[in-house]
C-alpha cells in the first residue's frame, strides 16, 4: 500500500523539506500572501499539467500545449480587441477550437499509428504558426470583463489573496482527480498506458479514449491560455514557449512514469508547486539568476527519473 | 441427456480463410460449436488455432468466409465488439493490465457506476465474490502485477467467464495452473455447459481434452482435419490426426530410470533466502535429471531463481565441480555455464521485435560478450540447426519472433539456452504450450543432452511428465524441500501423495 504511493510520498516530502528550507531562510514564506501568489503564478502551468498527466499516463506525450496557450491568448486578443467580440463568447469559441484541434491530433495518432511525439510536434508548429497568421504584435486586452474577472478574489487571513485563476486551477485539479480515479474514462487511460495491446484485447475502446485524451489536453491548454491572458492581459505569439517542457517536468516530478500507466493527478499538483517554490525562492534570494530555476528543476527531474527506475526495478525483483 | 449434436448450433464458421505475409494461417476452415458443449480445438504449434480465435473475435480481419452466431451473420470489428456479442475470450498471451488493480482488470469497461462515477467499493465486493468461486482470496485493490502468473491467469479466466453470455473461448488457459486449480476451472466449465454456454477450449494437454471435452476439432497447417465426438476417438487416433503421422506411444516416456553416480557437478548446501525459500541442499550430477515438483507457490521457481542467481541467496554455499563459487547475479550463473528457461516466457523471455535467429543466438552472444560478434554465417547455421531440431514452424529465421505461434516462440527460447551448450540447465515448465509431437522431440533432446553429460534441473506441474524423465524428484511444500524421491519411488502417485503431505 505504502509502496504503491511511494513516488507521490517522496514528491510530497521533497516539497515539505523545500518549503521548510525556504521558511528557515525567509520567514515570510509562511504568509498567505506568498502562498496565494504561488498558486496564482503557477495557475496556468497547473491547468495544462492536469491534461498532460492524462496524456502521459496513457503512454503518450503532448508537445503542442505551449503553442495552444499562445494561440488562445492571441485569438482572444485579436477577436476581442480588433473585432469587438464579446469576451465570454470568445472564450467558448476558443475552447471549441482547441478541443477540435486536440481531437484531431488524437484521431491522427490512433488512426495512422504515428507516435504522439511526432503528431503533437507537428501540432506545436501548426498552432504557433497560426498565432503569427493572426498577428505578430503583442496586443493588450483592455476589455472591462477582464478587469472584473481579475478582481475576483477571496481575501485570505493575513493579507493574501486567493485569485480567480488560482481557484480555476484548484478546481481543475479536483475535477482531474475525480476523472482519473473515479470514472471509466480514467481507468481506460491507465489501461492504455499499462499495455495498449492488452487493453484492446480486453475491449477497452482505444480509439475513443485516445481521441478524448488529446481533446482533454488541448481543451485544458485552452483554459490555461484564457487564464494566461488574464494573468498577462495581453495576447502575444511568442508567449508560453517551452511551457510544454515545464509541464512534462512537473508531471514527472509529481511521480508519473514517463512510460505511462503509473501516476496520480495529486502528484502533479505537488510537482507544479515544487517548481513554483524554486522559482519563488530564487526571486526572494535576489542575487541568483533566474536560470538557476532551470538548473534546479533539471537536477530534480534527473533525480526523480533515476529514483523511478530504481523503484520499478526493486518492485520487479520482489515479485 | 441429449447428445451434443442435438443441441442447437450456436456458432457456425464456414470456409474461413486468413493469410499473413508468407503464411496461409487458415484455409477454408469449417467449425461448428453447439450450445452446451465443450469443444476442444487441437493441432500442432502453428496450426492456426489462435488465428481462428482472433479472426472470430475481431482482432484480425478475415480474408474470406462466414461466421454465424445464433443464425445471424456476425463480423466483430474489434474485441470490444465480440464482448458485446456475448463472446468472452482468454487469449493465449494472457496479458491483462499489471498496473491496474485486480478489481479493475475484472471489471474494466463495465464497472458498476452511479452518476458517471465508478463505485469502487461495490466493484471490489463483486470482484471478491467472483474470485471466491475460484478459491482465490486476495486483496483485489492491489495491482494485478504484484501477483503470480497463476493468479493472473485465474483472474483472466474469471473475467472471460463472467463476460461470456453465449460463447467462452479459452486459448491454453491451463498453462500456468496446477492440478487443483485445473479441477476448479473444470468444475466451473461443467457448470457453464449445463447452462447452455458453448465453450471452445484450446490445449496441448491430452489428459485435459479427455477429461472435459465433448467434441474436438483438429487443425493441421491451417486446414481442417476433422471434428469428432471424443468418446469415439482413441488417443492414438487423436495424436495421428494432429500430427498426420503415427507417434509411438513410448516416444513420450523414457524407458529406464538410471541411478547416476559420480561427483556432483553442482552442489548447494543450506542454500536459501529469508522470506523467499527455506535453506535446502541440492546436488545434480552430470547426466542426471532432477525434477522439482510441488504446488504453485511451493518454491519451485524460487529454487530455480536462487540457483541461477536471479535471486541472491543470503545463506549457504554453492559449489561447482567441488569448488566454492559465488552466484549472486544471472551473469554469474551464465559465466558458470548454467542455462535457465524461465516460466513466464512472455514477459521474461522473448524479444518480440527481433528475428527468430537473433532470439536464438541472444544468450550465446551475451556469453561471448558483445564485442566478439558471432559471424553472420555462424548465426544462421545455429539458428537453422535448432529450427530443424525442435521443428520450429517459421517461414524463415528472419521472421520477427513475435509473429510466431505461442508454442513456436517457446521452442525458440529453449533453443536459445541449448545453443549456449550449458553444463547445467534449468528448465521451468519446458513443455508448457508445446504440442505432443514437439513434446516428444524435446524429451528426446533432453535425453541426448544427458548422455552428453549435461546436468538438468526440471520444474513441471505435469506429474506424469516429471516422473517419466527424472532420475530423482525433489518434492516441495510451503517453500521448503520436503522429500527427495529416487529409484522406484519416482512415480506420479508417490509425488502426489508427498505433495499432499501424507
Ligand atoms: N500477426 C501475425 N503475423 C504474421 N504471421 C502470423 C501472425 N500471427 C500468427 N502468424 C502465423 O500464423 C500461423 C498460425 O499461428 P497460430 O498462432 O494461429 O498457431 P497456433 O495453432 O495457435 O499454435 P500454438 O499451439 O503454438 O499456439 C503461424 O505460422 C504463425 O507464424
Ligand atoms: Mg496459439
Amino acid at each position: 500500500m505504502i509502496r504503491r504511493h511511494l513516488p507521490v510520498l517522496i514528491t510530497l516530502a521533497v516539497f515539505i523539506v523545500g518549503y521548510l528550507i525556504c521558511l528557515a531562510q525567509f520567514p515570510s514564506f509562511a504568509s498567505t500572501r506568498v502562498i496565494g501568489n504561488l498558486l496564482t503564478d503557477n495557475a496556468f502551468i497547473g491547468i495544462v499539467a492536469v491534461g498532460m498527466t492524462f496524456v502521459i499516463l496513457s503512454g503518450g506525450i503532448d508537445l503542442s500545449v505551449g503553442s495552444v496557450i499562445a494561440f488562445t491568448s492571441v485569438f482572444l486578443a485579436v477577436s476581442i480587441e480588433k473585432y469587438g467580440l464579446n469576451p465570454y463568447l470568445a472564450f467558448i469559441l476558443v475552447l471549441g477550437i482547441a478541443s477540435l484541434f486536440g481531437a484531431g491530433m488524437g484521431f491522427v495518432i490512433h488512426t495512422f499509428q504515428i507516435p504522439a511525439f511526432i503528431v503533437t510536434l507537428a501540432g506545436m508548429f501548426l498552432a504557433r504558426g497560426l498565432c503569427f497568421v493572426l498577428t505578430t504584435d503583442s496586443i493588450p486586452i483592455n476589455a472591462p470583463a477582464y478587469g472584473l474577472i481579475t478582481d475576483i478574489a477571496f481575501a485570505l487571513p493575513g493579507g493574501g489573496r486567493l485569485t480567480f485563476i488560482a481557484i480555476v486551477m484548484l478546481l481543475t485539479f479536483a475535477a482531474g482527480i475525480v476523472l482519473a480515479h473515479f470514472t471509466r474514462f480514467g481507468a481506460n487511460v491507465y489501461a492504455l498506458g499499462g499495455n495498449r495491446t492488452s487493453a484492446e484485447l480486453m475491449g477497452v475502446p482505444v480509439a475513443k479514449t485516445t481521441i478524448r485524451i488529446y481533446l482533454l489536453s488541448s481543451f485544458l491548454a485552452g483554459v490555461a491560455g484564457i487564464v494566461f491572458s488574464f494573468y498577462t492581459s495581453a495576447g502575444y505569439s511568442l508567449a508560453a514557449t517551452g511551457v510544454e517542457l515545464d509541464t512534462i517536468a512537473a508531471v514527472v516530478i509529481g511521480g508519473t512514469l514517463l512510460t505511462g500507466g503509473y501516476g496520480t493527478i495529486i502528484g502533479t499538483l505537488v510537482g507544479v508547486l515544487i517548481q513554483g517554490l524554486i522559482q519563488t525562492y530564487i526571486t526572494f534570494e535576489g542575487t541568483l539568476s533566474s536560470w538557476w530555476t532551470k538548473i534546479a528543476i533539471g537536477a530534480l527531474l534527473f533525480a526523480f527519473i533515476v529514483l523511478q527506475r530504481g523503484l520499478s526495478a526493486a518492485s520487479l525483483r520482489t515479485r | 441427456m441429449p447428445s451434443v449434436t442435438e443441441q442447437p448450433q450456436l456458432l457456425e464458421i464456414r470456409d474461413l480463410t486468413k493469410g499473413f505475409p508468407g503464411v496461409q494461417a487458415l484455409h477454408h476452415v469449417d467449425f461448428t460449436l453447439h450450445a452446451g458443449e465443450i469443444h476442444g480445438l487441437l493441432g500442432e504449434n502453428g496450426a492456426g488455432k489462435s488465428t481462428l480465435i482472433k479472426v472470430l473475435t475481431g482482432v484480425f480481419k478475415r480474408d474470406a468466409g462466414t461466421i454465424r452466431l445464433d443464425g445471424d451473420d456476425i463480423a466483430a470489428r474489434d474485441p470490444a465488439d465480440a464482448l458485446a456479442l456475448g463472446i468472452g475470450t482468454v487469449y493465449q498471451e494472457v496479458n491483462l493490465l499489471p498496473n491496474l488493480s485486480v478489481a479493475e482488470n475484472l471489471f474494466i469497461g463495465r464497472q458498476p457506476h452511479r452518476f458517471g462515477l465508478v463505485r469502487t467499493g461495490e466493484m471490489r465486493r463483486l470482484s471478491e465474490k467472483l474470485l471466491a468461486g475460484y478459491g482465490l482470496d486476495i486483496d483485489v485493490a492491489n495491482p494485478l502485477g504484484t501477483y503470480s502468473v497463476a493468479v493472473q491467469q485465474i483472474v483472466a479466466i474469471a473475467r472471460a467467464v463472467d463476460l461470456s453470455a453465449k460463447v467462452l473461448i479459452l486459448d491454453e488457459p491451463t498453462a500456468s495452473l496446477d492440478a487443483q486449480e485445473v479441477e476448479t476451472l473444470f468444475g466451473i466449465l461443467r457448470d457453464l455447459r449445463s447452462r447452455g454456454i458453448g465453450i471452445l477450449f484450446v490445449t496441448h494437454f491430452l489428459d485435459q481434452v479427455y477429461a472435459i471435452c465433448d467434441r474436438i476439432t483438429v487443425l493441421r497447417n491451417g486446414r481442417l482435419v476433422g471434428s469428432r465426438p471424443i468418446a469415439e476417438l482413441p488417443r492414438i487416433a487423436l495424436v495421428s490426426m494432429m500430427l498426420g503421422r503415427e507417434l509411438a506411444a513410448e516416444a513420450l516416456h523414457r524407458n529406464q530410470r538410471k541411478t547416476v553416480t559420480g561427483e556432483p557437478l553442482v552442489t548447494f548446501k543450506d542454500y536459501g533466502k529469508r522470506r523467499l525459500m527455506e535453506p535446502f541442499d541440492l546436488e545434480v550430477r552430470p547426466g542426471e535429471v532432477v525434477g522439482l515438483a510441488g504446488l504453485l507457490g511451493s518454491g519451485r521457481t524460487e529454487t530455480a531463481k536462487l540457483v541461477f542467481g536471479i535471486e541472491r541467496a543470503d545463506s549457504g554455499q554453492a559449489f561447482v565441480d567441488g569448488k566454492p563459487v559465488r552466484i549472486a547475479t544471472p551473469r554469474d550463473g551464465a559465466r558458470l555455464r548454467f542455462g535457465f528457461t524461465p516460466e513466464d516466457r512472455k514477459t521474461e523471455g522473448i524479444v518480440a521485435e527481433l528475428s527468430v535467429r537473433e532470439n536464438i543466438i541472444l544468450a550465446l552472444q551475451a556469453q561471448r560478450g558483445w564485442l566478439r560478434l558471432i559471424p553472420r554465417r555462424k548465426q544462421e547455421e545455429i539458428a537453422d540447426r535448432f529450427i530443424k531440431l525442435l521443428d520450429i514452424r517459421t517461414p524463415d529465421a528472419e521472421k520477427p519472433i513475435g509473429l510466431l505461434s505461442g508454442g513456436n516462440q517457446q521452442k525458440a527460447l529453449l533453443a536459445r539456452w541449448l545453443a549456449t551448450e550449458p553444463r547445467f540447465l534449468i528448465l521451468d515448465e519446458p513443455t508448457r504450450g508445446i504440442d505432443v509431437g514437439a513434446h516428444a522431440e524435446i524429451i528426446r533432446v533432453i535425453e541426448r543432452l544427458c548422455e552428453e553429460g549435461l546436468a538438468l534441473l526440471v520444474i513441471s506441474s505435469e506429474l506424469e511428465e516429471i516422473a517419466s524423465y527424472s532420475d530423482r524428484v525433489v518434492v516441495l511444500r510451503d517453500r521448503r524441500h520436503v522429500r527427495e524421491l529416487s529409484g522406484s519411488d519416482v512415480s506420479a502417485d508417490t509425488i502426489m501423495t508427498t505433495i499432499a503431505g501424507h
